[in-house]
């Protein structure tokens, strides 16, 4: 994937660079969304990924016009697809099922009472029929009543069928996570950790519309396991960009290089790439030669080490960054997977960046997540260090 | 091996509704004017009887609780300012997150004051209460003040909870929040209650949630304990019609949800009306402190507004359903004929009584938003933490140099 070469154990040129660190009021500025290098601004940017179709159609969609797109897609490719939750009849509160059930009717488009643990648990039923069940979530905060369903029945179905191939593959569990400033305690949470403590679910995060589309038609078409697909709300209608409109998939578990560099790599997924992307950019341009590679985990479980290993092994350090906790959380099993797995290649300790361990008091968001800041700042003393 | 057709014959009848909403059957009656007193003492503190409508219950596997309250002019006096109080602050809480100062989830209770006024006027202040998110007019009742709960929604420190919780996360003394995960402050009420059953004080727990809360799971477990261990709590369905944007009839196989506790006595009480909901919760309480066990009651009301401020409320129900609530059985309406139609109060008094309770809200609220922003210091994250005396000597922060002594 990467060109082969030597790693250059050198002093660093950007050391003799001045690298007076950037003050917050210059770095933490709103994420703009219309330039940001990680959304296809124009169709033909798609052409350079081998992930997308070959056609030249393409329609520019935000986040949630683009998952309504794929449950289209998925509800005409498939009558074993269904798609049920709270809400979701009138297009659900991010409006990613509009118009679907007027499309394919109430008896596969329809709403649950409020009943987490039932709709899991229901689907689980239905999934292991063979039907490739879409449950929504309202709010990722709101999963917790159907954690044990997760865990308990979803996870362990496979591992436990005995002779019979049952499986509970097709059933995907969508729901909307992350912060979006003022959503306080119980609309900001992102518990992918806690899914990725367990073996047998997979648990997606896209980072855009175009990755959202063919990630999310993968766990629906595709994938023989129970799939967790969160989906960062604050992206719903920021993260515009063009789509192909046909119907593609993307692979799970495989993570993608966003952009390659040479002397430290940066590892998120989610929304916080894009802090990552501006806090890169900022770093480069601050210090001479850097060449800063940026990894988008896709799938944050069963998580895609090759790729990671590989790049660490090539630039010698790492970041990881994540908008959830920090305790336990992503970025741990990933630092612990790169100094396993890359010791002797490691230049200085692999940081994370992550939300603190607090619960997301209404005022204080903006002090409990990872910023622009704190990224460079992490960049920068993992390179000087 | 599954038959799409036969999976689409089973979900005939959810089709059906999708097309023709049927309106749930409520027999009680909403009208917030169906008492009737008379011989009306001169005396703000003497106690006179007021009878009250026969529709005002409907019972399961329990008498009905009397028909007449005894009452006083004062304590109406008092259920009024109330009701009317809860009103002026939803509006001001409307009207500064239109104003874009107030951010964040915000669940108003307009049209549902009467269930928060009427229950408090029926417990005293050693009982517990807890609630869902729409928990404003239930923290005012419970002692906290205007300003400190519109302090709370934007954001300030002397709010409820220090503006670290927003509209969802209010306590008071005696009362649990202000809870945001539906349904799970109702086995938290369970327990509540088991704790008072073991002190062995003689008071109650009132756990409320919404007719789409109802439907969870966890809601039966608690029903469940309850019987089980008798516990003194009255649970309470506050049934306004909708979860969000789902209608009673759609999201629930039984509307009656004062009978979903089966094996539990249970009340449906006219919602509107806060004599009524006074006299059940009185009843009810004597009923669970007395040792005979929980109940399940009913509320029937209606919210006005829309689920939450990014709801404008109209795209499920139809105007003419609101406005019909709103001028027919709207609670304080209903409850200013009574004052006229019984004289406790003339023209003037009542005039006064609604300048009163308008002007004091207004001030506290003018108080609140003059509340300095709090300091963008993240010393703040290192609040509340540990029980003060109990803190270690240092906690690590963002960075070692952000390192916090106490
Ligand atoms: C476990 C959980 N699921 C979903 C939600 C999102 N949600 C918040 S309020 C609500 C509707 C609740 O309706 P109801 O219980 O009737 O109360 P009302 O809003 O009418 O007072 C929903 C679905 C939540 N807060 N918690
Ligand atoms: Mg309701």
């Amino acid at each position: 994937m990467f060109p082969s070469r030597t790693v250059v154990r050198s002093f660093p040129r950007w050391f003799s660079a001045s690298s007076a660190s950037s003050g917050s009021a210059r770095l933490n500025v709103p994420i703009d969304y219309k330039t940001t290098p990680l959304l296809h601004h124009t169709p033909s940017s798609l052409a350079t990924s081998l992930e997308f179709p070959r056609s030249a159609s393409t329609k520019r969609l935000n986040l949630y016009q683009s998952i309504n797109a794929a449950l289209r897609t998925a509800l005409s490719t498939s009558e074993k697809v269904i798609l049920f939750g709270e809400d979701v009849a009138f297009g659900g509160v991010f409006r990613c099922s509009m118009d679907l059930q007027t499309e394919f009717g109430s008896e596969r488009v329809f709403n649950t009472p409020l009943t987490e643990q039932g709709i899991v648990g229901f689907a689980i039923g239905a999934a292991a029929e063979g039907m490739r069940p879409v449950a929504e979530i309202q709010f990722a905060d709101y999963v917790f009543p159907a954690f044990d369903q997760v865990v308990n029945e979803a996870a362990k179905f496979r591992y436990r069928e005995g002779t019979t191939g049952a499986n509970v593959g097709g059933l995907v569990v969508r729901m909307p996570c992350g912060a979006v400033g003022h959503g306080a305690l119980y609309h900001t949470q992102s518990p992918e950790s806690l899914f990725s403590h367990v073996p047998g679910v997979r648990v997606v995060m896209p980072r855009s519309p175009s990755q959202a589309k063919g990630l999310l038609l993968s766990a629906i078409l595709e994938c023989n396991d129970p799939v967790i697909f969160m989906e960062p709300k604050v992206l719903y209608r920021a993260a515009v960009e063009h789509v192909p409109i046909e119907s593609y998939t993307i692979p799970l578990s495989k993570a993608e290089v966003i952009k390659l560099g040479k002397h430290l790599t940066v590892i998120s997924y989610g929304q916080p790439l894009y802090l990552c992307s501006a806090a890169i950019a900022a770093a480069e341009k601050a210090m001479n030669g850097v060449e800063i590679e940026l990894i988008d985990l896709r799938t944050i479980y069963p998580w895609d080490r090759p790729t990671i290993l590989e790049s660490v092994k090539k630039t010698g350090r790492a970041v990881v960054v994540h908008e959830s906790m920090v305790n336990y959380g992503v970025g741990a099993e990933v630092a612990a997977t790169i100094q396993a797995g890359a010791f002797l290649r490691l230049e200085a300790p692999v940081k994370r960046v992550a939300g603190w361990s607090t619960h997301t008091g209404l005022s204080y968001e903006p002090f409990i997540l990872p910023d622009v800041t704190r990224i460079y700042d992490a960049i920068q003393q993992t390179l000087e260090y | 091996m599954f038959s799409r057709a036969l999976w689409a014959r089973q979900i005939a009848p959810l089709r059906r509704q999708a097309i023709a909403p049927f309106a749930s059957r409520r027999s009680v009656t909403t009208d917030a004017a169906s008492a009737h007193a008379e011989d009306i003492p001169q005396e703000d503190d003497k106690p006179f009887t007021v009878r009250l409508s026969d529709e005002s219950f409907e019972t399961y596997e329990i008498d009905p609780p009397p028909y007449t309250l005894q009452t006083t002019k004062r304590e109406l006096k008092k259920m009024y300012h109330d009701l009317v109080s809860i009103r002026r602050m939803e509006m001001a809480a409307d009207r500064l997150y239109k104003e874009k100062k107030i951010r964040g989830f915000c669940h108003l209770s307009t049209g549902q004051e009467a269930v928060a006024v009427g229950i408090e006027h029926a417990i005293t202040k050693d009982d517990k209460l807890i609630t869902a998110y729409r928990c404003h007019g239930f923290a005012l009742m419970r002692g906290g003040t205007v300003k400190a709960i519109i302090g709370e929604l934007l954001g300030r420190r002397e709010g409820i909870a220090y503006g670290k919780g927003g509209s969802m996360h209010m306590f008071a003394p005696n009362f649990f929040g202000g809870n945001g995960i539906v349904g799970a402050q109702v086995p938290v009420g369970a327990g509540l209650a088991f704790a008072q059953q073991y002190s062995g004080e003689q008071t109650a727990t009132v756990a409320l949630y919404g007719d789409g809360a109802a439907n969870q799971g966890q809601v039966f477990e608690a029903y469940n304990m309850a019987k089980l261990w008798n516990l003194p709590i009255i649970f309470g369905c506050e049934n306004n019609k909708y979860g969000m944007g789902t209608s009673a009839a759609r999201a629930s196989a039984l509307t009656d949800y004062y009978q979903r506790g089966q094996y539990i006595p249970g009340l449906k009480i006219n919602g509107m009306d806060v004599l009524a909901i006074k006299a059940a919760v009185q009843y009810g309480r004597d009923y669970t402190v007395s040792g005979k066990g929980p109940l399940v009651y009913e509320y029937v009301t209606y919210r006005y507004g829309g689920h939450s401020m990014s709801d404008p409320g109209t795209t499920y129900r139809s105007r003419e359903e609101i406005q019909r609530m709103r001028s027919t059985h709207d609670a304080i309406a209903g409850l200013k004929q009574k004052l006229l139609d019984w004289e406790v109060v003339t023209d003037e008094e009542l005039k006064a009584i609604d300048k009163d309770a308008r002007s004091s809200v207004d001030e506290e609220v003018a108080e609140a938003e003059k509340m300095a922003l709090p300091d963008p210091t993240s010393r703040i994250l290192f609040e509340d933490i540990y029980v003060r005396g109990s803190e270690p000597r240092w906690m690590r922060g963002r960075s070692v140099d952000e390192t916090f002594y106490y």
